[in-house]
């Protein structure tokens, strides 16, 4: 790890000055979970670590029906699975937040970091994607509110310009009937990164036997988590069925080419997102009709 | 030595649970380990190494990163003497001198990624890392060879143009990469299949398996005006580490000093060193303490794993249980270097039964990957998962319960080996008894794709030489001090047996570990030998302590000798009814002192037996398997410290689920590490292993004072074929190769 300069702002506009002003590489730093083992690893020149933290807004968690979810980029899951609207109204977010890494870096992790990270296997991206996130950012220029499934463009590389920041991100209120799900498959039962994750939501009719809307994304399966709107267009106006569920998870298979890497061969992969898309539409459904 | 055990109701301490008296600074992060060892003018080191895993090394010019500043010097093998082309026993594996060296520094061949290739010092470890992109190495690249199989045909490159095979009927006459073949024949095999009713035969493989230990290896070396060298070092046996560098230097024993540190683990994987000589190379060149500390990357590419193998099994019994025959053919990847386990793997293989005939022959087998180490039973666990599927499938096809098959053919005290050798008192019976009668083999199963699966197997343990001194103080306290590096407990373990000789509370006996020149030689904590062997040094000590003190009693009191008597902490004479002394009231009045010295050379130890019970259940669709329940049996002659076998059967058994599930070296076909980070390599996680129970049976080992036998290494034997059984019995699928991963059960079942 080289020798870098840390600041550590406590509001907004110090931040996107201190971006502006340095000439050097500059990265932001919330948890530190992914950029302190990067920094270590990669033996890549900063210049200035900025530690967004300390920013009241960035560790924020509000709730209201009308403008819905908004999570401060740097709060972290144990922040998230203890909030109470959360609890109540967003089961895929706290699927994912209780599944990143384990205790210790729960306590760490940010929704925000994973999403900046842009790692194809972000279980925090698969699960905010399916409930249509939006992302609040902002920069020298101004504001932008950057749809999630536009946020990542490559492994590791987002939308953000140089001198951006993300602030929070924003997930609409559920729907009457609706139920949403993450799931994502690992060797390991903690500690470990997706071979192949689902994430996936579901709006239901008031008989709650026909989908209205559905969301769903494939993660750790593409270059970026992505969404499947094969899937969601073969099961909206059908009546939920496992054949539908099945159907829906051959579309799935069918809609992405994985790459071979250690974690899992392509065909694993394809296969994995078959039985993932299965199940995980499956708990959807399941939640949609208990909430109810 | 003593022959006779002590009896029962003479045990005070022994049998009980005291705490450990290295586990609060542990827990806390008091204990001093490799890395903290830091001294004034500390030069950081760092090792340059290999990117391919077969080349010749054309030119190193290591000028640039001499010239960078920062830099205080750099050494590769030049540096070192030449060294002894000689092989000598160091724990439960065998090193080289010459071949030490080679993996030390590389000289004329790197044979594996990350082989050392160079070493430096520098003021700062970014300084260091820096200064390593800047030496120059000029390779002539080779073809690798990564595959067993592959390795021992006569089609292949050769890693070592010298090397002949060493075989059973003398020694080859052209290069090949078999570096030994040992051949065990017993009775007519070919006999003993034509009268089976049952044969079964397959092949199994398993890939390398590291000892993941949690500390990396670290050394720190420094010299004296005087010429002493002195070594701080996470080796698990310090004069191990010093015979080592002593040959690599060609420098006296007598002036090297090697203290071990605090050390995080190491299960066999650091008895070779490898950093300590580098260290002490970049220390007598600077002239300051030098530091070097493996990365967790450079202990997956540059240290030691377990064999990787390709084991062929062939058993044949009759339709009323006998086995009747076995036939084997064990070929054990070594690495670089010769010196794979398959001498003890081929000893495991079918240790627990009675085999009237029988073939084993075994390959140590040169590739270019690291040269193994031993790791927990070295050996033991590949041929265990080939040995235990075969028997519980053979007990599948005529028609038996496994465990009564096992038992109609189990070994007993008196049988003869494949090896030739007799087993001494066991307790294989016993065993599968434990497993028979157990709720968790007998309650059942609760839901589809579950299975249940047994395993047995025996570890042969080792003795060897252990040294303990014990002074008295004034205040009737003792300090015990050992040549024993403290891996598992020892220290505390060792104190009991002292105290108990002693008859003083377990408390009143401190307890330290101490470095080279301050103890006479013991040999390294490895093949499950401490508790055992260096307790037993603890046990003379203390008793040339207690004779010691009679003497002063019987001066004191002029008695005879012969009339001293001393029980329950308190001297007295036969001559006298109203003389008494306690242990502590003489120790406040000797006038001289009182030290006890125990050395030993364990010469007669034992084995141990062990089993497992496991639960699974397989996710047919993801090929996940879960672990739901697991018992662990073991035979620990005496457990002189209960909660310490419980704890050695209990990591084994982890250690067992992460062969059998989830760990293994991946490379690629240039023979590159994949996954040389502990996210890839995965380790099971507390979540991915149930809460273990351990029997514990205690068959006492007549020539040890207590009956203690080794358990350190039985206990990682038994769970991987118990789990592949286990995994049969949910999956209707014998799987056949390590790790049993979720894609290696999807490609096997034909998913994917
Ligand atoms: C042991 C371990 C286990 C893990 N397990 C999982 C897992 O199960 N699933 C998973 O998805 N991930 C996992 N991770 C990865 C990591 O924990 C997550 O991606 C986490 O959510 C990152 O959040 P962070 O707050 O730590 O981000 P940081 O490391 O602080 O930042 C991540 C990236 O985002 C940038 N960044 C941070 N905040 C902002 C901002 N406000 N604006 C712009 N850029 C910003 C940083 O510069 C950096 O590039 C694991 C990591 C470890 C070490």
């Amino acid at each position: 790890m080289k020798t870098f300069d840390y600041e550590a702002p406590v509001t907004i506009d110090q931040t996107i000055t201190l971006m502006s002003k340095t000439r050097g590489k500059t990265l932001l730093l919330a948890g530190g979970t992914d950029l302190l083992v990067q920094l270590r690893y990669s033996n890549q020149d900063v210049d200035l670590v900025i530690d967004v933290k300390g920013i009241p807004e960035l560790n924020q968690i509000n709730y209201d029906e009308f403008s819905g979810l908004v999570i401060g980029a740097a709060a972290p899951c144990s922040q998230i699975y203890e909030s109470a609207p959360v609890l109540e109204n967003f089961p895929a977010i706290i699927d994912a937040a209780t599944i990143i890494g384990g205790k210790a870096i729960q306590n760490r992790a940010s929704f925000g970091g994973n999403l900046c990270n842009a790692s194809p296997s972000g279980d925090a991206i698969g699960a905010m994607m399916s409930l249509g996130a939006i992302c609040n950012v902002v920069g020298s220029e101004g504001v932008r509110n950057i749809p999630i499934e536009d946020f990542c463009i490559a492994p590791g590389k987002n939308a953000l310009e140089k001198g951006e920041m993300l602030i929070s991100i924003q997930i609409p209120s559920p729907r009457p009937n609706s139920g949403s799900h993450y799931l994502r498959f690992t060797p390991r039962a903690e500690m470990d990164i997706a071979v192949a994750g689902v994430g996936a939501s579901i709006e239901l009719d008031s008989d709650l036997n026909k989908i209205l809307s559905a969301r769903i994304a494939l993660v750790a399966v593409a270059p970026t988590p992505v969404l499947a709107t094969e899937v969601s267009e073969s099961l909206v106006g059908q009546k939920t069925s496992g054949s539908l569920l099945e159907k829906a998870a051959n579309i799935a298979k069918e809609t992405i080419s994985p790459i071979t890497d250690v974690r899992g061969s392509a065909s694993q992969r394809k296969h994995l997102i078959g039985v993932l898309t299965r199940r995980c539409l499956d708990i959807a459904v399941k939640r949609a009709v208990q909430v109810s | 030595m003593s022959k006779k055990m002590i009896e029962r109701d003479k045990h005070i301490s022994v049998g009980t649970r005291p705490e450990r008296m290295d586990a609060k600074d542990k827990v806390t992060g008091h204990a001093l380990y490799g890395t903290d060892i830091n001294l004034p003018g500390l030069l950081h080191g760092r090792v340059l190494r290999s990117p391919h895993a077969h080349a010749r090394i054309v030119s190193i010019d290591t000028s640039k990163a001499e010239a960078l500043p920062g830099v205080f010097a750099v050494v590769i093998a030049n540096d070192l003497p030449e060294a002894d082309d000689r092989t000598e026993k160091a724990g439960e594996s065998t090193i080289n001198y010459k071949f030490l060296r080679d993996n030390n520094l590389a000289s004329d061949k790197v044979l594996y990624v990350g082989h050392a290739v160079a070493a430096l010092a520098a003021k700062s470890p970014d300084i260091a890392q820096n200064a390593l992109e800047l030496i120059e190495v000029e390779y002539e690249i080779l073809e690798p060879v990564l595959d067993v199989r592959h390795a021992m045909s006569d089609k292949t490159q050769v890693l070592h143009e010298q090397i002949r095979t060493d075989g059973p009927d003398g020694s080859g006459d052209t290069p090949s990469n078999i570096a030994q073949h040992i051949r065990h024949v017993k009775g007519d095999p070919d006999k003993g299949f034509s009268d089976a009713d049952v044969i079964v035969e397959r092949e199994f493989t398993t890939v390398p398996v590291h000892q993941s230990y949690l500390e990396s290896h670290a050394a720190t070396a420094v010299w004296g005006m005087d010429g002493t060298l002195t070594i701080y070092s996470s080796t698990q046996g310090a004069f191990l580490a010093r015979r080592q560098v002593s040959e690599l230097l060609q420098y006296p024993m007598s002036k090297i000093k090697v203290i071990p540190t605090e050390v995080g683990g190491a299960f066999g994987g650091k008895n070779p060193t490898y950093v300590e000589t580098p260290a002490a190379l970049l220390a007598r060149k600077t002239g300051r303490p030098v530091r070097v500390v493996m990365s967790r990357e450079e202990v997956i590419l540059g240290t030691g794993p377990g064999s990787g193998t390709a084991i062929t099994v062939k058993v044949g019994a009759t339709k009323l249980g006998k086995i009747t025959a076995v036939q084997a053919e064990l070929c054990y990847e070594a690495g670089a270097y010769p010196g794979s386990p398959v001498h003890p793997g081929a000893m495991a293989m079918f240790a627990a039964y009675d085999i009237p005939n029988g073939q084993i022959d075994g390959y140590d087998v040169l590739v270019n990957k690291p040269r193994v180490a031993a790791y927990r039973a070295p050996g033991a666990p590949q041929s265990a998962f080939a040995g235990e599927q075969i028997i519980d499938e053979l007990a599948q096809k005529i028609g038996m319960d496994g465990v009564e098959f096992r038992m109609a053919n189990a070994a007993s005290e008196g049988t003869e080996r494949l090896d030739g050798s007799l087993h001494k008192s066991i307790a294989i019976q016993e065993i599968l008894g434990v497993i028979e009668d157990h709720p968790h083999y007998n309650e059942p199963l609760d839901g589809p794709n579950q299975g249940r699966g047994i395993a047995i197997g025996f570890w042969d343990n080792w003795g060897a030489r252990s040294s303990v001194e014990i002074n008295v103080n004034s205040d009737g306290t003792v300090n015990l001090i050992s040549g024993s590096v403290d891996l598992t407990g020892s220290r505390t373990t060792v104190a009991m047996q002292a105290a108990d000789v002693l008859e003083i509370p377990f408390e009143n006996v401190k307890s330290s570990m101490v470095d080279t020149d301050s103890i006479s030689y013991t040999d390294t904590s490895a093949g499950s030998r401490t508790t055992m062997a260096t307790g037993l040094a603890a046990v003379e000590a203390a008793r040339d302590v207690l004779t010691k003190l009679q003497l002063e009693v019987s001066d004191m009191w002029s008695v005879s000798l012969d009339s001293v008597v001393y029980s329950k902490g308190v001297f007295r004479t036969t001559e006298r009814k109203s003389e008494n002394i306690t242990f502590a009231d003489l120790a406040a009045k000797l006038s001289g002192q009182i030290n006890g010295h125990g050395n030993v050379n364990v010469e007669n130890w034992a084995g141990a037996g062990g089993g497992t019970i496991v639960d699974v259940e397989v996710d047919p669709e993801t090929g996940q398997v879960k672990v739901l329940r697991c018992t662990a049996i073991q035979n620990a002659g005496k457990a002189i410290h209960p909660g310490h076998v419980e704890g050695q059967m209990q990591g084994g058994v982890v250690q067992g689920i992460g062969w059998a599930l989830y760990e293994g070296y991946q490379y690629d076909e240039l023979g590159h590490v994949l996954n040389a980070n502990l996210l890839d390599y995965k380790l099971p996680t507390s979540l991915d292993v149930p809460s273990v129970e351990a029997v514990i049976i205690e068959k006492p080992f007549p020539s040890n004072p207590y009956g203690a036998r080794g358990v350190g290494e039985t206990p990682i034997i038994s769970p991987a074929p118990a789990i592949a059984n286990a995994v049969q019995q949910a999956l209707g699928q014998r799987i056949d190769q390590l790790p049993m991963t979720p894609t290696t059960l999807l490609e096997k079942i034909g998913v994917i």
